[in-house]
């Protein structure tokens, strides 16, 4: 079936990737605005970075103010660059039943919903520069260019943190199969991922107990150690991946078997 | 105006009855909003106690003055999401659908009508998470609040939560203009996380940001000082001026709005 059209199956697989981003970048650039709106939300590393340069916490757990102002303008990035709404449009979709037309297609539906978030990231680059614009004006001094081995693990670091959020999102959102109101339940997932990836504080000001507890959870890796590689600190390059990599290799066939369950479950809407 | 009032009085409990009916149907989200309210409050517990490290100081704020600051602004976000979010959340909607027309149509004030529809009560775990910890900073920090400075809290809080009401209206207002600002109220809400921290923990031009721009100071730090007995007339002052501003402003802003609206075009 694969080799109808006589196309390889690389080929179909190229040819849909890039007709699915073409085609939900066009329909995000109708969103700008909004757009801009989500990226502008997106400040609270920034307003995190201004009570932690001021705080006698900083001091104390070692923090210079140079190293927490490059630490947080890479975390606010980093952020800017994962953010997964897969659960929120998932639901709607699954109550409306507008998944319906879509499972008939000889394409796993989830794959233009990461195709949307892809496009989505895209949109988001000309803001997320303003932002830096202006807050590199008003404070010069967090100024720093990465090199360019750095920059580039950031961006793959980055990618990886999203696609490891985007699968645990996923394993959320297929409860829509069984539950209204699944998207609350996303409420719940936040708050971890708020408190221990490293977003509102660096993972070095944690006590070390909490540190280690932290770090046996995915959360770190989807802030804290994108933010280091791009901030330039000192960080397990290897370790850090390796990391991302099994936990995302746990998540995925769950989120498969989640999927299979699911969809035996769903009868569109009115069920 | 007693008649008006009463009128308004029953219409709102029934508004809010009916809501009531309508969200209990989804009794896990009870567990869903408590749990989050309890998670919410240990993680910023917990980064607070980072922040003010072993001096236990944020700002010049001692520990237990900066978690009246915390609970204030945990009672707000409870706040928000009772009655703020469920309600003006849905002008975009409305004016989107054209169903903003039902409502003008009722014999009832469309301002009002749009305010206080809708009840969430999950909001409520906030609110009394906010009151406890609140209850407890006071009660550790020492100072007895004589009845005259209790007063003046509570009305400092209301004009706290007044203004609060008016930037989400304001915003959710914008969009009989531009419909597709539907998520301005999101930008509000996570800017608004600045107010978990009393001001002076903020550098001073944000501070100033903070005060004219997105008035955080107001919601939080102002009604703590008076809570604390240290208010000051010029603050106190200020914050009930910027209430009774933000709150003519609303009005005006909606007859201002409301002469644009030219209806969803079909």
């Amino acid at each position: 079936m694969a080799h109808r059209n006589g196309l390889k199956p690389v080929e179909r697989a190229l040819r849909i990737a890039a007709a699915l981003l073409s085609s939900q970048y066009a329909y995000m650039l109708e969103y700008r605005a909004e757009i801009a709106l989500w990226a502008l939300s997106g400040v609270l590393p920034l307003i995190m970075l201004a009570v932690w340069q001021g705080s006698a916490g900083a001091a104390a757990a070692g923090l210079n103010p140079q190293g927490l102002g490059r630490y947080f303008l890479a975390a606010f990035v980093v952020r800017q660059f994962s953010v997964v709404w897969l659960i929120h449009v998932f639901e709607e979709d699954a109550l409306q039943g507008k998944l319906s037309p879509q499972l008939l297609q000889p394409l796993q539906p989830l794959w233009r919903y990461l195709a949307a978030h892809v496009a989505e990231q895209a949109t988001r680059v000309p803001f997320v520069a303003l932002m830096l614009a202006a807050v590199l004006v008003l404070k010069p001094g967090l100024l720093w260019l990465p090199s360019a081995g750095q920059l580039l693990l950031g961006i793959v670091a980055i990618q990886a943190a999203f696609v490891l959020r985007f699968l645990l999102q996923t394993l959320v959102a297929m409860l829509c199969f069984w539950s209204e109101r699944a998207a609350a339940l996303d409420r719940l997932l936040l708050i971890p991922y708020l408190f221990l990836s490293g977003l509102v504080a660096p993972l070095e000001s944690f006590p070390p107990a909490v540190r280690r507890l932290a770090e046996c959870t995915p959360f770190p890796a989807m802030v804290s150690f994108p933010a280091k590689l791009l901030a330039g600190e000192s960080v397990d390059v290897a370790g850090g991946f390796l990391n991302l990599a099994l936990w995302c290799a746990v998540l995925f066939p769950l989120s498969r078997l989640l999927w299979q369950a699911g969809v035996r479950r769903y009868s569109a809407m009115g069920a | 105006m007693a008649q008006r009032l009463r009128r308004y009085g029953r219409t709102l409990l029934s508004f809010w009855a009916t809501s009531l009916e309508a969200e209990l149907e989804y009794q896990l989200n009870l567990v869903i909003e408590l749990l989050a309210v309890l998670g919410n409050l240990a993680g910023s517990l917990f980064v607070l106690v980072l922040l003010a490290g072993p001096s236990g100081q944020l700002g010049g704020w001692s520990w237990n003055s900066a978690l009246v600051v915390l609970g204030i602004y945990t009672l707000l976000d409870g706040f928000t999401s009772c009655v703020l979010q469920p309600n003006l959340s849905k002008i975009v909607s409305h004016v989107q659908n054209g169903t903003l027309d039902f409502v003008l149509l009722k014999p009832i004030d469309s301002q009002f009508w749009l305010s206080t529809r809708s009840f969430s009560p999950w909001g409520l775990p906030g609110v009394i998470a906010g009151l406890a910890l609140i209850g407890w900073a006071l009660v550790h920090n020492g100072e007895a609040l004589s009845a005259g400075g209790m007063a003046l809290a509570v009305a400092l809080l209301v004009a706290g939560g007044l203004i609060l009401y008016s930037l989400w209206f304001l915003l959710a207002g914008l969009s009989i203009w531009f419909v597709k600002v539907w998520n301005a109220t999101e930008v509000l809400r996570y800017t608004l996380v600045a107010g978990r921290y009393p001001i002076s923990a903020y550098p001073p031009a944000l501070r100033l940001v903070f005060t004219l721009v997105l008035p955080v100071a107001f919601l939080t730090t102002v009604p703590a000082e008076a809570l604390l007995g240290r208010a000051s007339a010029a603050w106190a002052l200020g914050s009930l001026a910027a209430a009774a501003i933000s709150l003519v402003g609303t009005r005006l802003f909606w007859q201002f709005a409301l002469r644009h609206y030219t209806s969803a075009s079909s």
